[in-house]
């Protein structure tokens, strides 16, 4: 469970975050959403401690995150895996050397039991016959299943994705999310994703929570962002025919 | 007072650099990796540019000896000491801020633009130490070794000159070199070397860690890398110069 306590934060004056607060279960796939600039990506890096906070707290399973030094948050960063919006796979690994590159980081495994964990992973996210090949040498969707693999190889037990299927075919989408889904019930694990995908709303967001204008807009689950009647969200997320017409027959008016 | 940010940063780089790497075994490849980068991937143009560079310095001696009463081997005397003392050790390691520092600064720049800085420290990893302690330590280790191929070749370089050119006979040459030879010359260059690999590198890891941005940054910070270490490596010669020969 991850808490937040009225997060802040500002670029050069700028408010880009301000008095967020809220809650992600372990067990569920908590969804941010949000436009494109609103913030999201600034809040996963804040929550990360990539970014920190100018004001307000996190708490890690009840653990307070926010505030420590470097070598106080070690024993969290084990347990944190991250899948960043641009992939952020290291040009000069190949693709195992990649998923790998944890591993070595916190196991004492042999080389045969990493490769083992590699291969299994990298087939949960669909890819076979890759291990060799460069980032370089990768389509857009595969780095990103590749980036995938690498944040789920240490057994994670909070997982961040930012955008992890925006770039990909509808099918590898869903095979993406399911994916996701089925982790982190399988591991118990807190995930939390950040998505502008209305399919992945609808499919596998157990708490959704909706960013605007630098604050927290509107939080519930998936049943009642069809009932709502909060304009901002409903321009947002039923901006397209097909999601007004998903609206009109599931949700209220 | 941009400069004094810089340096306030650039020391906190350092520390940060310095500070204990956490799990040995996974430096280990890198330093491998970057030895055989700077000094095997080196060798080519340090050997062409040293040949050049003696050749040069052994044609200009004897244009400038114009007092019969100086014996010939005189140019292999100033040939050699200038070589040793300066040349090699000052003039390789502004080629190599060229060639080492900007690639440095351009791989660790696109990495922090393209956010594998971010990824290796949400491992829990030190970043600054993991990219750039490996090269640093490389440099450290491997440049004495090209200075003084380089400096050998230097010699070389200025015989073959000097002979083809008809303008010192072989035997004046080599009588000259082997002349009043100070061996504390060498141990003098090789500490301004150690010196300059320390800057090049580090300067060059500095600014590509610290590029924000895109691509453009990237190329900005890579020139940055080249032209502060160029400017550090010659006020340090200077320093060094004045500490330890006068
Ligand atoms: N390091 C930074 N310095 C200054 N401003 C920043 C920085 N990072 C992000 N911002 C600003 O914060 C705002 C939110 O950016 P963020 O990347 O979080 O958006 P996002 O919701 O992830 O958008 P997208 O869906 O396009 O990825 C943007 O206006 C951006 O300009
Ligand atoms: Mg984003």
């Amino acid at each position: 469970m991850i808490e937040l306590r009225n997060i802040s934060k500002s670029f050069s004056g700028r408010m880009i975050l301000s008095g967020v607060s809220t809650c992600f279960e372990k067990g569920h796939i908590n969804l941010v959403i949000g436009g494109s600039g609103s913030g999201k990506t600034v809040l996963m890096k804040c929550m990360v401690g990539l970014v920190e906070i100018d004001d307000g707290e996190l708490l890690y399973d009840k653990k307070m995150f926010s505030g420590l030094s470097r070598a106080e948050r070690k024993p969290f960063r084990q347990e944190i895996g991250m899948v960043f919006q641009g992939g952020a796979l290291f040009d000069s690994l190949t693709v195992e050397q990649n998923v790998m590159f944890p591993l070595n980081m916190f196991t004492d495994l042999s080389i045969q039991d990493k490769r083992e964990r590699v291969n299994f992973c990298l087939k949960r996210v669909n890819l076979e016959k890759v291990n060799q090949l460069s980032p370089s040498e990768l389509s857009g969707g595969m780095k990103k299943r590749v980036a995938i693999a690498r944040a789920i190889a240490p057994n994670p037990s909070y997982l961040f994705c930012d955008e992890p299927n925006s770039g990909l075919d509808p099918k590898t989408s869903i095979v993406i999310d399911n994916l996701i889904k089925e982790i982190t019930e399988e591991f118990n694990i807190t995930t939390i994703v950040n998505t502008h995908d209305m399919n992945s709303v609808l499919e596998i967001g157990d708490k959704i929570i909706f960013l605007h204008q630098g604050k927290k807009w509107w939080e519930g689950t998936v049943n009642d962002i069809l009932q709502t009647d909060n304009q901002e969200l409903n321009d947002f997320i039923f901006a397209s025919k097909l999601a007004k017409g998903v609206k009109q027959k599931y949700g209220k008016n | 007072m941009n400069w004094l940010f810089h340096l306030g940063r650039y020391w906190m780089f350092i520390k940060e650099m310095l500070s204990r790497p956490e799990k040995l075994s996974i430096y280990w490849k890198q330093l491998l990796r970057e030895l055989d980068n700077f000094g095997y991937g080196s060798l080519g143009i340090v050997a062409l540019t040293s040949v050049f560079m003696g050749a040069v310095i052994t044609i200009q001696t004897v244009y400038n000896l114009v007092n019969p009463l100086v014996p010939m081997s005189a140019v292999g005397i100033v040939a050699r000491d200038s070589i040793i003392l300066e040349f090699s050790p000052t003039m390789m390691s502004l080629v190599l801020a060229g060639k080492i520092g900007s690639s440095i600064a351009s791989e660790i720049g696109t990495m922090r633009v393209t956010e594998q800085i971010d990824a290796i420290e949400i491992m829990g990893i030190n970043s600054a130490s993991y990219l750039s302690l490996p090269k640093v330590v490389a440099a450290i280790l491997i440049f004495p070794f090209v200075v003084i191929i380089s400096m050998f070749l230097g010699i070389f370089g200025g015989w073959i000159a000097g002979t083809l050119a008809g303008v010192i006979s072989s035997a004046d040459y080599i009588n000259g070199i082997q002349d009043s030879f100070v061996p504390f010359n060498i141990v003098f260059a090789l500490i301004k070397t150690v010196t300059f690999a320390f800057l090049i590198t580090s300067v060059a890891a500095y600014h590509g860690y610290h590029t924000e941005g895109g691509a453009l940054e990237v190329g900005q910070s890579s020139t940055n890398a080249v032209v502060y270490s160029s400017i550090l490596i010659l006020v340090f010669d200077y320093i060094l110069t004045q500490l330890i020969l006068t």
